[in-house]
């Protein structure tokens, strides 16, 4: 379904992605793991054409997409949760998920569905039902994951990109952001591509991974292979700690 | 007629200019909202609705009503031609060239005015009679109530379409976090396109409306334009009530200083204003703290 030939993406002078190829199947979830700067929040904006590949070419359902503009990736049904949430702080927990809908308002499409959907994400959501009039800056952390990731949801993707979803969460809400993803893709069959730096929770729910390091994959694996590999098992499972600074 | 006459004459007729202010102030803070530059041409588009006015109602023989529709929209266009030609071709430019750039524009413009239009002043006609209103022993021209009456339809209409409709939160979106912005499909070129379309449309409004009580000429877009620079300033670039407000205490403040101390210093004290607000409180009179602009 999304399939990312050799593309490389620049800042300035710094490489940061070398020749990256990977893909995501239809329904799959697919996990993305590697160290601080390894490049995995570039993967995600140069596939949502926020930091464009200077080379390279990015394939979602057989057509290509690594010319188009943001808006018009998000219109093809590729969604981004950014990192950091990145929800609108100014705007209502209500607005926020209107404007996930955005493009659904400007092509016209039934306020019922919209406002059906709207329900949809309190219904996985109830924190956020309670506070829809509030401002979305007054929520806690916890809460505006739940609204970055329904304010997506809300532009109905077949893809979704997660970033680091879990950052900075109780273990609790966690679990109940991956069982909502696991659900995602059982209900409504929606692929996703995760990031996560939490790498054991990310391979639980994952049907396969890449590992990144210093903007290149590294290793492409199953999930459960990758759970069970040594060196991932050193560098990104927390066992022997201590190692991975010494490396 | 006695001193409290007087003032409340002064506060009647400061309110009237004042909610100009606010109207061209509005146009400010919504452009600086979108991409963060102050548009200092906004004058030039007050200036172009009087005498766009004036030209398709004087000199075409147009009613006065379609004159003026033609007017606000010949200016919206304008202005979103300048965005297009001189704006948005520098994408990731530094606010403060894309402002150096605004000034350029405003110069053009009101080159362009005085060639067509010489520097006469012309008078446009009031929209209806000039017989004058007395209210509590201040008197008042029915073009005071246009004025009021037009103001109060704006700032009702801008804070509906920012935010009820989903083109103005998304545009309320863009001035928060354009990357999340594009990131939910919105096209943050067409908002920028659009903020510039709305500031010269309101510019143009209170060129309009005001024109009848003060004359116009190709040159009046540049105190206009640093007075609701000013009001938009005091409301803290906010694009809401606060504008507003700034709007009317510098016409109520100027008004009662033209009147009780000299009209020579009309307009230093508008200036005055601006320096001690950007002195004293750069973040607006009614922002607390360091909290985030609406
Ligand atoms: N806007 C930017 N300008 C310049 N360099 C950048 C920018 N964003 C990222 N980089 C650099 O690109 C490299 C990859 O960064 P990226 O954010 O993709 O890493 P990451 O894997 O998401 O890291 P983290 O786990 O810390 O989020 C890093 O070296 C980073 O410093
Ligand atoms: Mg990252």
């Amino acid at each position: 379904m999304l399939r990312i030939k050799n593309i490389n993406t620049y800042y300035g002078k710094l490489h940061a992605l070398k020749n990256i190829s990977l893909h995501v199947g239809a329904g799959e979830i697919v996990a993305l793991i590697g160290a601080n700067g390894a490049g995995k929040t570039t993967i995600l904006n140069t596939i949502s054409a926020v930091t464009p590949p200077s080379n390279g070419e990015i394939h979602f359902e057989g057509s290509a997409i690594h010319n188009l503009s943001p808006d018009v990736i998000v219109r093809r049904g590729i969604s981004q949760v950014p990192e950091g949430r990145q929800i609108f702080k100014p705007l209502s927990v209500e607005d926020n998920l209107e404007l996930g809908a955005y493009l659904r308002y400007r092509s016209h499409e039934k306020r019922k569905e919209i406002q059906q959907d709207k329900e949809t994400v309190y219904v996985l959501f109830p924190q956020l039902l309670e506070r829809r009039a509030q401002l979305a800056g007054t929520l806690s952390g916890g809460e505006q994951q739940m609204l970055a990731i329904g304010r997506a949801l809300m532009a109905k993707p077949k893809l979704l990109l997660l970033d680091e979803p879990a950052m900075g969460l109780a273990p609790m809400l966690v679990q109940e952001i991956f069982r909502v993803i696991e659900e995602l893709r059982s209900r409504r069959g929606t692929s996703v591509l995760l990031v996560e730096q939490n790498a054991r929770v990310a391979l639980k729910v994952a049907d396969r991974g890449y590992v990144l390091e210093t903007g290149k994959v590294i290793l492409e694996e199953t999930a459960s292979e990758l759970l069970a590999n040594k060196d991932v098992q050193r560098a990104y499972l927390g066992k022997d700690k201590k190692e991975i600074w010494e490396r | 007629m006695d001193l409290s006459e007087d003032i409340l004459q002064y506060i009647l007729s400061g309110l009237s200019t004042g909610a100009i202010y606010a109207v061209i102030g509005l146009g400010f803070a919504i452009i600086y909202n979108s991409t963060s530059i102050i548009n200092f041409a906004q004058g030039e588009f007050v200036m172009l609705g009087g005498m766009l006015t004036l030209f398709f109602h004087v000199t075409l023989f147009l009613s006065l009503p379609f004159s003026i529709f033609l007017a606000v929209l010949v200016a919206t266009a304008v202005g979103a031609l300048f965005e297009r030609l001189a704006i948005s071709p520098l994408k990731n430019a530094d606010p403060l060239i894309l402002v150096i750039i605004t000034i350029g524009g405003s110069i053009l413009i009101r080159g362009i005015a005085m060639l067509l239009w010489g520097k006469d002043t012309y008078v446009l006609p009031m929209f209806s009679g000039d017989e004058p209103i007395v209210l509590w022993g201040a008197t008042l021209m029915p073009q005071n109530f246009w004025i009021f009456g037009i103001t109060l339809i704006i700032i009702v209409a801008n804070r509906l379409f920012f935010h009820h409709s989903i083109i103005g939160k998304a545009m309320r979106a863009c001035s928060f976090n354009r990357v999340a912005s594009s990131l939910v499909g919105i096209n943050v070129k067409h908002t920028v396109l659009f903020s510039f379309a709305i500031s010269s449309a309101l510019g143009a409004a209170a060129g309009i409306i005001i024109a009848p009580l003060t004359m116009t000429s190709y040159d009046v877009g540049i105190m206009l334009g640093l007075k609701g620079f000013c009001a938009a300033i005091i409301g803290g670039m906010s694009g809401g009530i606060g504008t507003v407000a700034g709007g009317l205490i510098v016409g109520v403040l100027e008004s009662l200083g033209a009147g009780l101390i000299s009209s020579g210093y009309k307009d230093a004290i508008a200036f005055i204003i601006l320096l001690l607000i950007l002195f004293l409180r750069p973040q607006g009179l009614f922002v607390k703290g360091d909290t985030e602009r609406v």
